[in-house]
Parts: C-alpha cells; sequence; structure tokens
C-alpha cells in the first residue's frame, strides 16, 4: 500500500467514531498499548528524542532501498500517535516518506497533537523520520 | 469573606468554554488569573497617567511616578517592612535570585565556599548558584527529604562548615505544596552567621509572609502567581544587605552622580533598578495585593487548605493514585500520580474536560531523582476554585484512570 492508502484506511477507521472523542482516545490509547514497537536493544538513550516530557524512542533501517522504523514512547497517547506515524512511514522508500504530508493527523481530528507547542516530542520524532530517510536517499 | 461567586465574577477568564466544558483552572502555581482590579488598574494607568518616572518636573510623570513608589509601600506594609526602600522591583524571583548572586558574587562568595540548598528547590533557585560555584570552585550542599517528603532539618547543622555562606530555600514547594520551617532554618543560620534567602513564589500566593518576623536576609516572589500582572516581582532586602549588597546590574537611574571616572550609587532601592521599571506593573502589583488583602490573606489560606484537605481526601479514596508531599503542612498544591501511567497522558485526557493541571518536572529535576519519578501531575488552587470544581475534577480523573488502564 502506498503512504496516501494507509492514511485512507486510518481515515475511515477513525470515521466510526464520529465526534466521540472519548472513543477516539480510547482507541489511540489500544494501539498504544497493542504494539510491541521496539526491541529492547534499541531503546537506547542515543535512540531518544526528546521531547520535554514523555520520550520517544526510534530505529531507522534501510534494507534494500526501503525505510524500516520501529519506535516506542513512554507515555501511552503519544505511544499511539508514534503507533500510527511508524504504520504510515515505515517500509516505504526514502523519498516516499520525505515527501509524505501526513494530513490524516488533521482530517482524524488529532492535530493538537501536531502542534511544535505540544511537550510530546512528536513533531520531533516526525523530523527525524524524514531526516533519516533523507540520510538514506 | 466576600461571596465566592462573587469573587470568581472578578475573573471574567474563568467564564468560558474549554473543549465544551467549563474551565477548570487549577494551575494556579504556574500563574494565577488576574481580577478586574488588575486588568483596570493597568489599563487605566496607561490611560491617564503613564510617563517615565523619576527625576521628571511634569505632572504626569510625577503622578508615575508617585504611583510607582505607592506600590513600593504597598508591598512594603503587605510584607510587614519598616523601610519600604527595602523592597526591590525585578522582573519576578528568578530576576530577583539572580540579582542576590550576582551581587554577592563580588565580595560576599569567595572561591570555594558553599551555598545549602534544599532537595526541593526549583530551578530558578538553584542555577543561579551553580553556576556561580561552577565558575568558583563552590559547592552546593542539599538538605535532604524525610519519608513524608517534608525537609530533613535535622540534617541542617551537619552540612554546614567554616565555608557556609548562605541557605538558599523555598519556603512552599512549587511541586509539593510542603511548608518548610523557615523558623528552625533561620534560627540554626543566624547561630552559624550565615546568610538565609528564601523564595517565597509559593508562598507569598498563599499566605501571610511577615518579613519582619521572618528576619531572613532577602526574600524574592513574582507579581504573576499572585493575583498579579507577569514580568514584575520583588527582592526584599535586609536593612544590612540594603547597605551591603553590591550593585550588579548598573544602568540609568540607579545613581547620585556619574563621571567617566566613577559613579555614586544611590544608596536607597533605585541603586537596584536600573532601566525604566515595569510602571505599570508596579501598579498591577499594588492592585493585586489589594485584592489579596480586601479578601483577606487568611481566608485565602483557609480556603485553599480546605480545598486541599478535600481533595487529597477524595483521591486518597482513588487505589491507584500515589500522592507526593504527605505532610499534613501544605499550602495550596497536590501532586501526584496514576500507577503504571505517564504524567502526560493524564494531563492530556484532564485537558480534553476542560481541566487545567500541570505535568511533568515542574522545574524541580533534582527533586524527581530523589523521588525516582519522571514527573507529576500538579493541581495548584486559588481563591477561586470551588469544591464542586475538586468534584468534577474526581470525577473526570476516575474517567481517565478506566480510559488508561
Ligand atoms: C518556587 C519557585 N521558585 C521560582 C519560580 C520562578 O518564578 P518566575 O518564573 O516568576 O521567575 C517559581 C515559578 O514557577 C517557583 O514556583
Amino acid at each position: 500500500m502506498t503512504i496516501e492508502e494507509i492514511e485512507k484506511e486510518i481515515i475511515e477507521e477513525f470515521e466510526m467514531f464520529g465526534d466521540d472523542w472519548e472513543a477516539k482516545y480510547e482507541h489511540l490509547i489500544d494501539l498504544g498499548k497493542s504494539l510491541p514497537l521496539i526491541k529492547e536493544e534499541f531503546k537506547t538513550d542515543d535512540r531518544i528524542i526528546k521531547g520535554c516530557q514523555s520520550r520517544v524512542w526510534l530505529n531507522s533501517e534501510l534494507k534494500e532501498g526501503i525505510v524500516y522504523f520501529t519506535a516506542d514512547a513512554d507515555a501511552i497517547i503519544t505511544k499511539g500517535m508514534v503507533a500510527l506515524m511508524v504504520r504510515v512511514l515505515s517500509e516505504h522508500t526514502p523519498k516516499e516518506i520525505v515527501d509524505a504530508k501526513l494530513n490524516f493527523v488533521d482530517t482524524i481530528g488529532l492535530k493538537e497533537h501536531l502542534s511544535p507547542t505540544r511537550a510530546n516530542g512528536l513533531v520531533s520524532m516526525i523530523n527525524k523520520m524524514k531526516a533519516d530517510a533523507l540520510s538514506f536517499s | 469573606m466576600k461571596e465566592l461567586k462573587n469573587i470568581r465574577d472578578q475573573f471574567p477568564i474563568l467564564n468560558q468554554k474549554i473543549n465544551g466544558y467549563d474551565l477548570v483552572y487549577f494551575d494556579n502555581g504556574a500563574t494565577s488569573q488576574k481580577p478586574l482590579s488588575v486588568i483596570e488598574s493597568i489599563s487605566d494607568y496607561y490611560k491617564q497617567s503613564n510617563a517615565n518616572i523619576h527625576r521628571g518636573v511634569h505632572t504626569l510623570s510625577r503622578t508615575a511616578t508617585g504611583l510607582f513608589e505607592k506600590a513600593r509601600k504597598t508591598l512594603a506594609s503587605h510584607f510587614n517592612v519598616k523601610n519600604d526602600q527595602q523592597i526591590i522591583f525585578t522582573a519576578g524571583t528568578t530576576d530577583s535570585i539572580n540579582l542576590v548572586v550576582n551581587g554577592l558574587s563580588k565580595n560576599y562568595l569567595k572561591k570555594g565556599d558553599e551555598i545549602i540548598l534544599s532537595s526541593y528547590e526549583h530551578h530558578s533557585n538553584i542555577l543561579p548558584w551553580q553556576l556561580w560555584a561552577e565558575e568558583n570552585g563552590g559547592k552546593l550542599k542539599v538538605i535532604p527529604l524525610l519519608e513524608d517528603q517534608s525537609l530533613d532539618l535535622s540534617k541542617l547543622e551537619s552540612l554546614i562548615s567554616s565555608k557556609t555562606k548562605l541557605i538558599a530555600i523555598a519556603h512552599v514547594s512549587n511541586t509539593l505544596g510542603v511548608i518548610t520551617d523557615l523558623e528552625k532554618v533561620n534560627s540554626i543560620a543566624r547561630k552559624n552567621n550565615i546568610a538565609v534567602l528564601v523564595d517565597g513564589a509559593q508562598s507569598a500566593p498563599h499566605m501571610a509572609v511577615d518579613l519582619t518576623k521572618l528576619n531572613v536576609d532577602f526574600f524574592v516572589c513574582s507579581a504573576h502567581k499572585m493575583y498579579g500582572p507577569t514580568g514584575i516581582g520583588l527582592l526584599y532586602l535586609s536593612e544590612k544587605w540594603l547597605k551591603d549588597l553590591p550593585v550588579s546590574k548598573p544602568g540609568g537611574g540607579t545613581i547620585n552622580t556619574v563621571t567617566f571616572e566613577k559613579t555614586e550609587y544611590a544608596e536607597n532601592a533605585l541603586r537596584f533598578e536600573p532601566g525604566t521599571p515595569h510602571i505599570a506593573g508596579s501598579v498591577g502589583f499594588s492592585a493585586a495585593i489589594d485584592f489579596m488583602n480586601a479578601v483577606g490573606i487568611q481566608t485565602i489560606f483557609d480556603h485553599e487548605h480546605q480545598l486541599v484537605q478535600y481533595a487529597q481526601q477524595k483521591m486518597s479514596e482513588i487505589p491507584e493514585v500515589i500522592i507526593y508531599g504527605k505532610s499534613e503542612h501544605k499550602a495550596g498544591v497536590i501532586s501526584f500520580n496514576i500507577k503504571n501511567n505517564h504524567p502526560f497522558d493524564v494531563g492530556t485526557l484532564l485537558d480534553k474536560y476542560g481541566i487545567a493541571v500541570r505535568t511533568g518536572h515542574h522545574c524541580t529535576q533534582p527533586l524527581m531523582q530523589c523521588l525516582n519519578i519522571q514527573g507529576t501531575i500538579r493541581i495548584s488552587f486559588a481563591i477561586y476554585n470551588t469544591k464542586e470544581e475538586v468534584d468534577f475534577f474526581i470525577e473526570k480523573l476516575k474517567k481517565v484512570i478506566t480510559m488508561l488502564c
């Protein structure tokens, strides 16, 4: 699937909840809980992306022209968002990743998490994902 | 006391919806909201009295000077300080502490000297001392915590050496709300001839502070946590330090005479207030003090104390809640965590219900290290908070716990 197709899939998944933000957040929390995102050995200090409050770990690998991301976070809502980002961006080419607009975040009503004033490290994570992809290309 | 409803009416900002819910503002430890009297005093100042102060011959300048100096008197009287020149206007707590450190480093603090701090100091009362220590081979020593997260003052004497010059300590911990036994700290300091700086950022908003009775060397606080505007605060100097603290921030307005060779500085507060001060801020600060006194400081303390007791009781009935700072002796603040959950998640979800709390380390990372945690969720009260708000918070906290756990 292309990045846009995965985004569409996520949008449909969240449309079920309509305006019910509680259900939406419960889903996000479930996403955060369900995914073992990163190997313990990769949860090292040099892989931490420092947000002010919650910590995010990211590991990027290139195999045969395709970028593989694994990641984790210590706050569960952040981890849910991280899970979405990994789902959308992992297993694509560096160029596709760098070009990704990630408009789905706005559409599913979680844009607030991408505000740069947010203390969760998510924006830094996306920047790091794109920077890593760029360095592979 | 004015009826609480009446008090809330004076804070227009409280009357709004956040995410569809009535705003519950429990982040007063970070900054309090401002009553109409404060807001209007500032706009009135700009509408009617604005001019630069001191040495102006024209009428407006004299009016503005009068307001600025009246604010100094209001503060002096509020904190029971006899000589109003002992009240210096600064940009706030952090600025005041820096002014003291930079002044003292000129002659009082010598290479290799030692400063004593407490485990629960705010970064603003650590970093300036740490910077001085790094540059001068100085040393910081730390008063440890007891089991109930109040300070273990029985250890204080053992931290003192012949090189100890000053104890810099919070009156109330911004993270835990625990009140420091300043009488004890001060009597030990006096006995050993050590200066004391009290960080009153979190005490001045909640309780009566009598600086004559406290008899410390330095006391600092910020107007914005006391219903006043941002950008202004105070530094209280004892009579001795009003004479002896060297100028470290020179500039216009601080002098008696200047030649290119030599400057004679003013003997009074102006010596420490270079440049055009925050005149409108001083007017707002003064109005905030008037507001607090109109309500009654004891009334404020009692009201907030009741809210703390009530909330703490309700919270301790929730098995997932861990409360920090169990000491009975507390002012206005509760810090807690939800077992196995990150404070950020709890804060994010409470915000969705319109409840403003603070999460994280609260600028007290060394305290977080002592407690071996990443951060906490902190609720902090002001006079306008109500029992109903606490009930709503408890209800939503329970809901958040079921969402997260
Ligand atoms: C105990 C304590 N000290 C110092 C400060 C710093 O105050 P300000 O930011 O107003 O300088 C604060 C405020 O967060 C505080 O709570």
